[in-house]
């Protein structure tokens, strides 16, 4: 199990203060400057273990950006804490995307990222709760998140706590049945304390998911099944800590973030081969140079 | 003089050429994927017949039903998929749908074992075979090598059987030769008298370097290729016991009901069982790493097979 770096964690909780106090604007430039942070950091990572999901990590990084550095009540030095908020990343093909926000804001060392995907790494790739710190279930085969996130939530109730059920799912995911045999579940226990997220980039691994296997209308679909449903701009973060932070009825919480595949590098956003393709370094030179604007 | 580098093979090419030809003769073949096209191979099919790739999308469990219900109706569909997701996700499908309903469905188990390595073991394949084999009336074939995919793929599509095919992306040698495929069948690739190795899959080019390898040492090795699992071929292996004084499997899977457990069933049955090893994945779930690293780490190498083979020779 990989342990945490006191300094970043520091540094982390310095800038959510900074977030959390500045005015909407600067609030929103802070959010999108680090979100731009953890994209390269992720395809340094990418380029050198030679595989990754770079697609939809891009365009999950500002989703998973905010809740950790303006949302989700977790401590990086204690990933254990009984009342945290729990995220479940389902789509754990983007765990590039998870890994490098969880370094930097300090459950492990920044350093650990260079060993993604190597031999006898603790950041396989897809996560493992049992090597990393802050992923609260093992990902991979999709349709998994879901359910285990409602199973939280009922633990959440039962333990009469306050804290919060986060989830991250691909469009494509969605799928799968078991993404709706949950919801229903969810729906039918009124779990409040469950925010599902889903990226919605439109595009699966082989095509755009409206030519695969049609999921509109989704917003529809998820309150026939019981939820209080919000359509968001998934790269403004404002839009997205507003959502994510507002008070709760008496519903599970969906959130359909409009996102767009690859998004802040150009030559990747909406083309499905980015998927899982792997940028040669010249592109992840150009990547970079248009991250830091 | 270094050794000359042996070409190896993508099963999945070989699969999907064999397909696309037997789809040109015969109108009732039909694919059914999982947002797959690519992983699977499929894109030639999809581009050839358009109507006759059905993309279920990542519905794996809905994936094996409607393949069963095409088989059900006179179609004869190869339902593809990653492996792992094919059979863990959809295993009630394929045993009550296929297997129990007698439905002619061909699934192929695309990438099995290790072959998505640094993927980690939510992506491997190694408990298909165990989870399969307690399925009744489900044929498991294994091929080798790229003739054996194409040989495998033909008997499929005529066999009207439910049947799983497991179609290797790891690349391996051409090992069968001008061998037939006979489902239910083992073909000896090289006959020895010391030990035999029962080998499937990935393991079988590995095998038969094990044997080159310990005829150096004196020790006689006999190679079986052992591409159906079930039903297996028992005459072959009780031959072995037999002939040979020790007996060593050798699987990309889980030990525990696989291959070797169930070489194994046979051995212990037979009048003078013989001592094994089995080699494989020993109920555990693989470290980070890729494809070659994790079979070396789990004794799956030529070296480990014949270090097992000389063992049982000697012992
Ligand atoms: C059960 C299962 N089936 C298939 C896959 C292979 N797979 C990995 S990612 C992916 C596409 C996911 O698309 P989406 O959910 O839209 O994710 P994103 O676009 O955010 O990458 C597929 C089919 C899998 N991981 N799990
Ligand atoms: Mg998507």
């Amino acid at each position: 199990m990989l342990v945490a770096d006191p300094r970043t964690a520091a540094a982390w909780r310095l800038l959510r203060q900074e977030i959390a106090e500045a005015a909407p604007e600067r609030r929103r430039e802070l959010l999108r400057q680090r979100a731009n942070q953890s994209r390269a950091a992720d395809l340094h990572m990418i380029g050198r273990a030679g595989l990754g999901h770079v697609g939809g990590d891009m365009s999950v990084l500002d989703i998973l950006t905010t809740l950790f550095f303006g949302v989700l009540r977790v401590d990086p030095e204690h990933p254990e804490w009984a009342d945290r908020d729990r995220f479940v990343l389902s789509k754990g093909h983007t765990a590039g995307a998870l890994y490098s926000t969880l370094a930097a804001a300090g459950f492990f060392p920044q350093e650990e990222l260079a060993t993604f995907a190597a031999p006898l790494s603790a950041l396989n790739g897809h996560p493992n709760r049992v090597k990393v710190p802050g992923v609260e279930t093992n990902t991979g085969p999709l349709g998994h998140g879901l359910p285990v996130s409602v199973g939280m939530a009922v633990a959440g109730r039962l333990a009469g706590s306050e804290r919060h059920v986060f989830v991250v799912l691909g469009d494509g995911e969605l799928q799968e049945g078991s993404n709706w045999e949950a919801a229903m579940t969810a729906g039918h226990r009124r779990l409040a304390n469950l925010t599902a997220i889903v990226d919605r980039n439109r595009l699966q691994q082989g095509a755009r998911t409206e030519e695969t296997s049609a999921l509109d209308p989704l917003d529809d679909k998820f309150r026939a099944f019981g939820w209080d449903v919000h359509v968001v701009d998934g790269h403004d973060h404002l839009e997205l800590l507003n959502v994510f932070t507002a008070p709760r009825g008496e519903r599970p919480t969906c959130v359909i973030a409009n996102t767009i595949k690859g998004r802040g590098v150009s030559f990747m956003e909406d083309r499905v081969e980015w998927h899982h393709k792997v940028p040669s370094s010249e592109q992840i030179s150009l990547a970079t140079v248009e991250l830091a604007r | 003089m270094s050794a000359p580098v042996q070409e190896t093979f993508d099963c999945r090419v070989a699969f999907a050429d064999e397909l696309i030809a037997l789809a040109r003769l015969d109108e009732r073949i039909v694919a059914v994927c999982n947002d797959s096209v690519g992983s699977s191979n499929l894109v030639g099919f999809a581009t050839e017949f358009p109507d006759r790739l059905i993309n279920v999308g990542i519905a794996e469990q809905d994936m094996v039903g409607v393949g069963a219900g095409l088989a059900l109706s006179g179609y004869i569909p190869f339902v593809c998929g990653a492996s792992p997701f094919l059979t863990g996700r959809a295993l009630e499908q394929i045993k009550a749908d296929v297997a129990y309903s007698q439905s002619p469905v061909v699934l192929c188990g695309m990438s099995p074992g290790m072959a998505y390595g640094e993927l980690g073991p939510t992506h491997h394949s190694i408990e298909d075979l165990s989870w399969l084999r307690a399925i009744a009336g489900l044929g498991i074939v294994v091929p080798a090598d790229p003739s054996e995919t194409r040989a495998a793929v033909r008997w499929a599509a005529a066999a009207a059987t439910p049947v799983f095919l497991r179609v290797g992306r790891f690349k391996v040698p051409a090992v069968t030769g001008d061998l037939p495929f006979t489902f239910g069948t083992a073909s000896t690739l090289r006959d020895g008298t010391d030990v035999t190795v029962v080998a499937t899959g990935t393991m079988v080019s590995r095998a038969l370097q094990a044997a080159e390898e310990a005829a150096g040492q004196g020790v006689s090795i006999r190679v079986l290729n052992m591409s159906t699992i079930a039903p297996l071929d028992e005459e072959a292996i009780r031959a072995a016991v037999r002939e040979t004084r020790g007996i060593v499997t050798a699987e990309e899977a889980t030990t525990t009901g696989g291959l070797g457990a169930a070489v194994a069933s046979v051995v212990v049955s037979s009048p003078a069982p013989v001592r094994m090893r089995m080699l494989g994945v020993h109920r555990e779930f693989a470290p980070t790493g890729n494809t070659e690293f994790l079979l070396e780490h789990f004794g799956l190498t030529a070296a480990d097979i014949r270090a097992a083979a000389v063992e049982l020779a000697h012992g």
